[in-house]
């Protein structure tokens, strides 16, 4: 992307129903062309905030500004902005290439178009032989391409993607995933997509934010949020992840510390100022844990722990440690069926570390606790 | 427990079976029967079976009133429509606990015998009544005007005592309507007007053929309103058919009027049965394909 345009910008967004706040004071800029996910939670406000933007919600406070337009007073029907519904919302008293044509009615587009528009659309998601079928006569996925259809074929500037997989099944929906990627690449629109899945939201955005409780935790891109979360809740809600507790000895340089963490002293890497005495947590990805055999040279390099669970899991195997302290962790490893020390049985003793630098230090906070 | 249910359904069927025959296919065979047979003076009916009183009916006299009774019964469905409609939606647009008080209260009325309430409106609607006394009162007329006795008068009456059978499957049908086919309709572009004409009319359909049928039906028999509110003016063929019964005492012909009048709504319900299939099948359930 060559200098990005800013294409949405949403400023100041507040919305209060009944006593609970669900949205405080968004402030968002969304670029053109790219894929945008709002990630959370139900009920952290990102459905609220993508029916602010196509109109079906009004803010309390703030404006929207959709190419340098304030479209905060415009209605839905006429805000250039399509979306693909949780439920597809369907009509279903009309047949597939109605669906489609329907917005091209609304936008009365000359009749001899719309044929063409149809089919255009019906072939980008590859539909176009059902264009005769009811909803009620496709399947759910063939369902979700029709609303995808019906939504773009009014090449709107902006297409919001309401929680629009969560109604597959697993398999269907990573299939989609891969779809939905390659038809915003093809049609060059800005994507806002609402998801709760983690998983959707790294394998196809260009950012993601993520939110809880109406306010952002974090933005970045899928690596930056799932390599180096911000806080505490942005890395127990993107992916798994272990938590240790540890206590700051002392400062070796610029982001650099001597952490103690389960009895033993580790040089750690952390992205904020920490004086010595500063209680932190020390989080740690399965797939960064490494289990090896105890080695008694060595031990004040790992964390020793005994094997509670293991469970295969076909690309990786899984193991479930608890340590002397009593803290388990999750670790994750690549299958490698040639080494043969790969083979650790329950209740064996084990040496846990990790690759250094691969760590996530973050400040222990009141609120960590609640 | 199985030999339980299947008794209770034994039980329950042959009830119901036994109603029906009793009230329902029994006293129909006799109006058929009988429409068949002779006036008698002495007797009432007498053989032999002969279909004159069917000839009789299509005298032009009667096809006048037929046609008469037709146009009131359809004017009263219309109006109940027009008027039910934005009732039916005011109602559903409420929060779901006022929808079930709204609809309580529109069926309260309904304790009251329906004749009762036809006298109400005769009250109402007189020289003497409550609205020519206001306007004269306010001097906004000087005489009388005439409310009652007149057609109006009629397919007022007819739409006051009818309009429940509309409104209650437009609500059900309105209420069935997704709310988020309105967003998504929004969403594509389609104000207000196109999203009722599209959207809400198209969907609400078999609520409001089903609510017509229930209006217009009834309404065509109703003679106590036509006879307390239309003078001898405006019949109905319920009018028809009491006066052959209590009057004239001519039973073949009131029966063969009667007979008449069902063939005439076995026919519509028929039509709304294919209507309906149509719509089914539309909507299609038969998949072969997925």
């Amino acid at each position: 992307m060559t200098s990005p345009r800013p294409l949405l910008s949403l400023q100041g967004l507040s919305k209060t129903f009944g006593s609970s706040r669900v949205l405080n004071q968004f402030d968002m800029t969304i670029y053109d062309g790219e894929f945008f996910t709002l990630l959370g939670p139900s009920g952290c406000g990102k459905t609220t905030i993508l029916n602010m933007i196509a109109g079906l919600e009004t803010s309390d406070t703030g404006s929207i500004l959709l190419d340098g337009q304030d479209i905060t007073g415009i209605p839905a029907e006429q805000r250039p902005v399509n979306t693909v519904f949780q439920s597809y919302a369907l009509f279903p008293h009309m047949t597939v290439f109605d669906n489609v044509a329907f917005g091209l009615r609304m936008a009365k587009v000359a009749k001899a178009e719309i044929p063409a528009r149809v089919r255009e659309a019906l072939e980008m998601v590859k539909l176009n032989h059902l264009a005769d079928r009811k909803p009620a006569q496709l399947s759910g996925g063939q369902q979700q391409r029709v609303a995808i259809a019906r939504a773009v074929v009014n090449r709107p500037k902006l297409l919001l993607l309401d929680e629009s997989l969560s109604a597959l099944d697993y398999k269907l929906r990573q299939q989609m995933q891969i779809e939905l990627k390659r038809l915003q690449r093809q049609l060059g629109i800005t994507f806002i997509y609402v998801t709760h899945d983690q998983e959707e939201a790294l394998s196809m955005s260009d950012r993601v934010v993520v939110m809880n409780n109406g306010r952002v935790q974090q933005l970045g891109s899928p690596r930056e949020i799932y390599e180096n979360p911000a806080n505490l809740f942005v890395a127990r809600f993107i992916g798994e992840i272990n938590q240790l507790r540890g206590e700051v000895v002392s400062v070796e340089s610029d982001h650099t510390y001597e952490v103690k963490v389960e009895g033993l002293q580790w040089q750690l890497q952390a992205n904020h100022n920490f004086t010595p005495g500063t209680k932190v947590h020390v989080l740690l990805r399965p797939e960064d844990l490494r289990i090896t055999y105890i080695d008694e040279d060595h031990k004040d390099q790992f964390l020793t722990g005994t094997v509670v669970e293991r469970s295969y899991k076909g690309s990786t195997l899984d193991s479930l440690i608890r340590l002397e302290s009593g803290i388990e962790l999750t670790t994750s490893e690549f299958f490698n069926e040639d080494d043969p020390s790969f083979d650790y049985r329950p209740n064996q003793k084990v040496a846990v570390n990790w690759v250094p630098g691969w760590e996530v230090v973050l400040p222990v906070l009141q609120e960590d606790d609640q | 427990m199985k030999v339980n249910s299947g008794y209770f359904r034994f039980f329950a069927i042959g009830l119901a079976s036994v109603w029906l025959a009793l009230f329902v296919f029994f006293p129909n065979l006799l109006v058929v029967i009988t429409s068949l047979l002779t006036r008698d003076p002495s007797a009432t009916v007498s053989l032999p079976f002969n279909l004159n009183s069917y000839w009789r009916t299509l005298d032009v006299l009667y096809l006048d009133v037929l046609w008469n009774s037709i146009k009131m019964a359809a004017l009263a469905t219309i109006s109940c429509l027009l008027i039910g409609f934005p009732f039916a939606m005011a109602i559903v647009s409420l929060p779901k606990r006022w929808q079930t008080i709204a609809l309580f209260f529109m069926i309260v009325p309904f304790w009251t015998n329906s004749l009762v309430r036809t006298y109400a409106i005769q009250f109402i609607l007189g020289n003497q009544g409550i609205i020519n006394k206001s306007l004269l009162a306010l001097g906004l007329i000087d005489t009388p005007l005439q409310l009652l006795y007149t057609p109006f008068a009629v397919i007022l009456g007819l739409c006051y005592i009818l309009i429940p059978f509309m409104v209650l499957p437009l609500y059900s049908a309105l209420e069935k309507l997704d709310p988020r086919l309105h967003f998504a309709a929004r969403d594509l572009g389609a104000s207000a007007f196109h999203r009722f004409i599209k959207i809400t009319l198209p969907l609400t359909s078999p609520g409001i053929v089903a609510g017509c049928l229930m209006v217009l039906l009834p309404a065509m028999g109703m003679f106590y309103i036509s006879d307390l509110l239309g003078g001898a003016k405006n019949l109905l063929l319920g009018n028809v058919i009491k006066t052959q019964f209590l009057n004239t005492r001519d039973w073949p012909f009131g029966s063969a009027f009667s007979v008449m009048l069902m063939m005439l709504l076995g026919v519509m319900l028929w039509l709304y049965y294919r209507a309906s299939r149509f719509t089914n099948k539309q909507g299609g359930i038969h998949d072969s394909n997925f």
